[in-house]
């Protein structure tokens, strides 16, 4: 009997954790999926029953939430921009760990952009 | 090439390429592979541009409600971006979730048990979100007129 599935650990550092970040967030944004088609298809309820529903999307934790989905979709995309590059780039596997930081580095650009605008309409006193 | 052997080997079809395996399940996980890359690069694009009209245009997320959707659908390129990105967000998300129920359900029965549900759930959301966006009315005619985008009482 197996006691363990196979490739817990492969290689580790920057090619095997970007591999895991790109698991983790890939599962976490495709459960958010099923939620968000769930809850925009009360639109075909009534207009009272989508506006409660979204109404809780506007409280200050799923605020933080909305910004932790970002954050992984985010990664996700430009992970996912580095592996394609990886695969059909001749000098992709010689590059990728610095496509890692260039990943990381876009990624810091992006949220930083995001981040101050999506938390104040959080908190700045919306409604 | 062995040289100076006069037994001539015979072959079926020289000319025909090499082949390393022969398989009966033909192609169906490189062009999985394919459509997760080509998907990829068209999502990006979709989410981007739905996360920053939602997001960060005006009030961001206190602005959605149902007038907002009701406004955004009555455009057809929003229509069309929106189904576009439910079904490939959808199919790319499930062939994701199915390679990982592949790569750690090491039983049988756990994956045909996990991998059933995960294609009722693509099934059940990619007809609902498909339904919706093509049925929905944004002026239902016994709603408060509050609630509604403005066109539908101009």
């Amino acid at each position: 009997m197996p006691t363990a599935p196979a490739g817990t650990l492969y290689r580790g550092r920057e090619g095997m954790w970007s591999w895991v970040a790109h698991r983790v967030t890939g599962v976490l944004i495709f459960f958010f999926l099923l939620v968000h088609v769930l809850d925009t298809a009360l639109v075909r309820v009534s207009p009272e029953a989508y506006n409660a529903a979204i109404g809780t999307y506007q409280t200050p934790i799923m605020g933080l939430g909305e910004a932790g989905l970002v954050a992984a979709i985010v990664f996700h995309a430009f992970n996912g921009i580095r592996i394609l590059l990886v695969d059909f780039w001749a000098k992709g596997p010689k590059y990728q760990k610095v496509m890692l930081w260039v990943v990381a580095g876009l990624f810091v650009v992006t949220m930083a952009g995001f981040l101050p605008r999506h938390l104040m309409n959080v908190f700045g006193g919306g409604h | 090439m062995a040289h100076g052997t006069a037994a001539v080997a015979k072959v079926d079809s020289p000319r025909s390429p090499y082949v390393r395996r022969k398989t009966t399940r033909g192609n169906y996980e490189l062009y999985s592979w394919i459509f997760m890359r080509a998907s990829g690069v068209v999502l990006l694009v979709l989410i981007f541009g739905h996360l920053f009209v939602n997001l960060m245009v005006g009030e961001g997320v206190h602005a959605i409600d149902f007038a907002f959707v009701g406004g955004k659908w009555s455009n057809p390129m929003w229509q069309v971006w929106d189904l576009l990105m439910l079904w490939l967000a959808m199919i790319h998300g499930t062939n994701g979730v199915r390679t990982i129920i592949n790569d750690y359900a090491t039983r049988d029965m756990t994956r045909l048990v996990l991998k059933g549900l995960l294609y009722l759930a693509f099934t059940v959301v990619v007809v609902l979100g498909t339904l919706v966006i093509f049925t929905f009315d944004a002026c239902p005619p016994d709603a408060p007129a509050e609630l509604l985008a403005s066109f539908c009482t101009a």
